[in-house]
């Protein structure tokens, strides 16, 4: 049953961002952004395969509940129309070669070292119970989970440094 | 102009007062209105609004104080009218008769088609011979869209009589008055 | 009846669960949710009519009314009728889609919008037992943080609906509606933290349960409540905040171009989700199904107890219904910069100031 339900979904939010990103159909940004939450919501459907309902909630609440909406918001405010075809910079084709050889390399890396089965355990145990998360991100992921939110700092601040309108 | 508003003090910027006032107000009229059977509201086909003096409702033919009708086809009611509500048929070659002695012709066919009628009031404005009036109608209801267009029987049978001046009875005796002006009777 | 026991008894676990659930989600969708909605909208049409020296919907008289002597007229002077003929109205009414619009996002926007709501239902315990039977549809440990996620789907229904309709009423409706449902959900999401600080669990029976113990969550929390409350009626588009639908500057807003059952939806969509508001608080703020006397703090043993139970729940709701039907008819609607201040200059603000109080009493209460 959770087999096949892990099968379902993991090929949904294949299939969801496939269509996100290259959608023979339509070119409209809107329906990249409908797409990209519906290959959120079907995440939050394997965070609860792996019977983390914590997560799975706050995949929903925050992703597609939230910064999905603002990107609507954006895109229909800008009323961005049909996204052409254009040519890509030999800059940017480099910096996101570079960019999916790193991620591509870590994932490699993380299920080799893995022993099957295990990780799923690990998360199993730790995102079904709220305290426990807290306690892993205040304790075992402190650094990473600071340099995350002093990231969210700058931006923040970058935002509120870039739409005041003169800079004195 | 610029209105100056006086800042609110933190009592009234807590909204309390408002709310407070907003719920006092509705509430005494919800009691009044449900306990007090102070209700406004006319029960609508049992009772029924009097129309004032000078409504303008749905605009009628009318005949003069002789049983004629007034109406002489001369159709700028027809172009003046704003949604193209009213259809005239001219006499044409045919043989149709004023029923007045005075007047040159009369509409063959005279239609206004109520689902269009906006209730202006440009026909009457525009009349030259006080032929088009409207009148208190304001509630004109059909089961298709053919039975909204009104006939020129139609509207002369609404229309009725009014007891306006009639106006080329009044100029034959204006006329008849100056000799110098020799007109047939 | 031995029968249907034998039924019950040879089922297993999940069978049984599988039963109960579909004839939970049918009895609370279709017996309660549904009616409900369609007599919120006589209510609202009440009320209105009350308030404004009015007499209100009073004509509908199916056929059986002649039957019943006393009551008929009564009920028909009470417009008891008018839902059915509304409903009626609405499936026989022509379905028109405008020239213009975008064809998918005009046709799935309304179902959108109804959905989300719907779901947010499944996790508000309504009762305490029925036999064995748990009155709550999903009994998530994670469950005000599901509701939370599920309502924020909701923002799309209204958001594509003004996309799709390809008109700047509908488009400023959607604008608005995405702007201001993030604003509000960030102020809700915030006040209900010290609710969670204090019962120390994410599980709505537990923060029932918690208050049956003790007094009920709106007196220990004020702040978090009136916080809450306003954000509910910016989040269920309500006057003061209806500025999505705006009448009197977008002519309907977001729906403009619907008609027929698709504007019904959307029209249902807005009732559930006032209806779920409305659970939500009575589960978080006001003792959920529990009454601090006559023992009915206790879970029901008795059949009979859990339906009084039901019904004290339900109760509780309708009032708070009755809150937000009342104030939509008191006051004005608020401007649009208005409404942005509010939320975020005064509402986050304030609930971030009340986590931290809440934490220091807390602190102070039990230090370790
Ligand atoms: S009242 Fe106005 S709209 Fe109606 S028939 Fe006369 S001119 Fe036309
Ligand atoms: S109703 Fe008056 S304006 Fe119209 S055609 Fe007749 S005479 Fe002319």
């Amino acid at each position: 049953m959770e087999n096949v339900l892990f099968y379902i979904f993991a090929a949904l939010t294949l299939l969801f961002a496939f269509l996100c990103v290259a959608n023979p159909f339509s070119r409209n940004p809107v329906t990249s952004a409908m797409f990209l939450v519906l290959t959120m919501i079907s995440m939050a459907g394997l965070f609860v395969l792996l019977q983390a309902f914590f997560l799975a909630a706050v995949q929903i609440l925050v992703y597609a509940g939230a910064v999905m909406v603002l990107f609507l918001f954006v895109i229909m405010l800008l009323d961005i129309k049909e996204e052409e075809r254009r040519r890509f910079s030999r800059f940017s084709i480099a910096l996101g070669g570079v960019s999916v050889i790193g991620l591509g390399f870590i994932l490699f890396k993380t299920i080799r070292e893995s022993k099957a089965g295990e990780g799923l355990k690990l998360v199993a145990v730790k995102g079904s119970d709220t305290a426990a998360l807290g306690k892993a991100l205040f304790t075992q992921y402190l650094l990473p989970f600071e340099i995350v939110s002093v990231l969210l700092l700058v931006a923040m601040v970058g935002v509120i440094l870039l739409s005041k309108k003169d800079l004195k | 102009m610029i209105v100056k508003r006086a800042n609110l003090t933190l009592w009234e910027r807590l909204f309390l007062p408002t709310l407070l006032g907003g719920l006092q107000v509705t509430g005494k009229h919800f009691i009044r209105t449900v306990f007090g059977g102070k209700a406004v509201t006319m029960q609508y086909p049992e009772q029924k609004w009097v129309v004032p003096e000078g409504y303008r409702g749905a605009p009628y033919l009318v005949r003069d104080q002789a049983g004629d009708t007034k109406c002489v086809s001369c159709q700028l009611c027809e172009f003046v009218c704003p949604p193209k509500a009213i259809k005239i048929i001219p006499p044409g070659d045919s043989s149709l008769k004023a029923d007045r002695a005075n007047a040159e012709k009369t509409p063959k066919e005279f239609e206004i088609n109520m689902l269009r009628c906006i209730f202006c009031g440009f026909c009457q404005e525009v009349c030259p011979e006080e032929a088009i009036f409207l009148q208190r109608d304001y509630s004109l209801t059909g089961e298709t869209r053919d039975e909204m267009i009104y006939n020129k029987e139609k509207l002369l049978a609404l229309g009725g009589t009014h007891a306006g001046v009639q106006k080329w009875k009044q100029k034959l005796e204006e006329a008849k008055g100056q000799e110098t002006f020799p007109v047939k009777d | 009846m031995e029968a249907i026991k034998q039924f019950f008894s040879g089922l297993s676990w999940e069978q049984e669960f599988v039963i109960f659930t579909t004839l939970k989600v049918c009895i609370v969708l279709f017996g309660a949710v549904l009616p409900i909605v369609a007599y919120a909208v006589l209510v609202e049409r009440k009320v209105s009519a009350w308030i404004q020296d009015r007499v209100g919907p009073n004509r509908a008289t199916p056929f059986f009314v002649k039957y019943l002597p006393v009551v008929g007229p009564i009920l028909v002077r009470l417009g008891i009728f008018h839902p059915l003929a509304d409903g009626l109205k609405s499936f026989l009414k022509e379905d028109f889609t405008p020239a213009h619009v975008r064809k998918v996002y005009f046709w799935i926007a309304p179902a959108i919008a109804v959905v989300p709501a719907m779901l947010a239902l499944a996790v508000i315990p309504f009762g305490s037992k029925l036999g064995d039977q748990k009155m709550v549809i999903a009994d998530l440990n994670v469950g005000i943080l599901f509701t939370f996620g599920i309502i924020s789907l909701g923002v799309y229904g209204l958001v594509l609906a003004g996309y799709a309709s390809n008109s700047k009423f509908s488009f400023l409706g959607g604008i608005r509606s995405s702007a201001q449902m993030i604003s509000y959900e960030i102020a809700m999401g915030m006040s209900v933290i010290p609710i969670f600080m204090l019962v120390g669990d994410l599980n709505l029976s537990k923060v029932i349960a918690y208050q049956a113990d003790g007094a009920w969550l709106v007196f220990k929390q004020p702040i978090a409540f009136v916080i809450f409350l306003v954000a509910a009626f910016a989040e269920t588009n309500r006057l003061p905040f209806d500025l999505p639908e705006a009448e009197t500057e977008l002519v309907g807003g977001y729906h403009t171009e619907y008609s027929s059952m698709k504007f019904a939806l959307f029209f249902i969509g807005e009732y559930t989700a006032m209806i779920a508001a409305s659970a939500m608080m009575v589960v978080l703020f006001f003792g959920g199904w529990t009454l601090p006397f006559a023992g009915l703090n206790e879970s029901a043993t008795t059949f009979a107890m859990g339906l009084a139970h039901i019904g004290i729940f339900v109760s509780k709701m309708l009032f708070l219904m009755v809150v937000f039907i009342w104030v939509r008819w008191m006051l004005p609607r608020f401007r649009y910069d208005q409404l942005m201040d509010l939320g975020w200059r005064r509402f986050v603000p304030l609930a971030l100031v009340n986590i931290v109080l809440t934490a220091v009493v807390l602190w102070a209460l039990h230090p370790k």
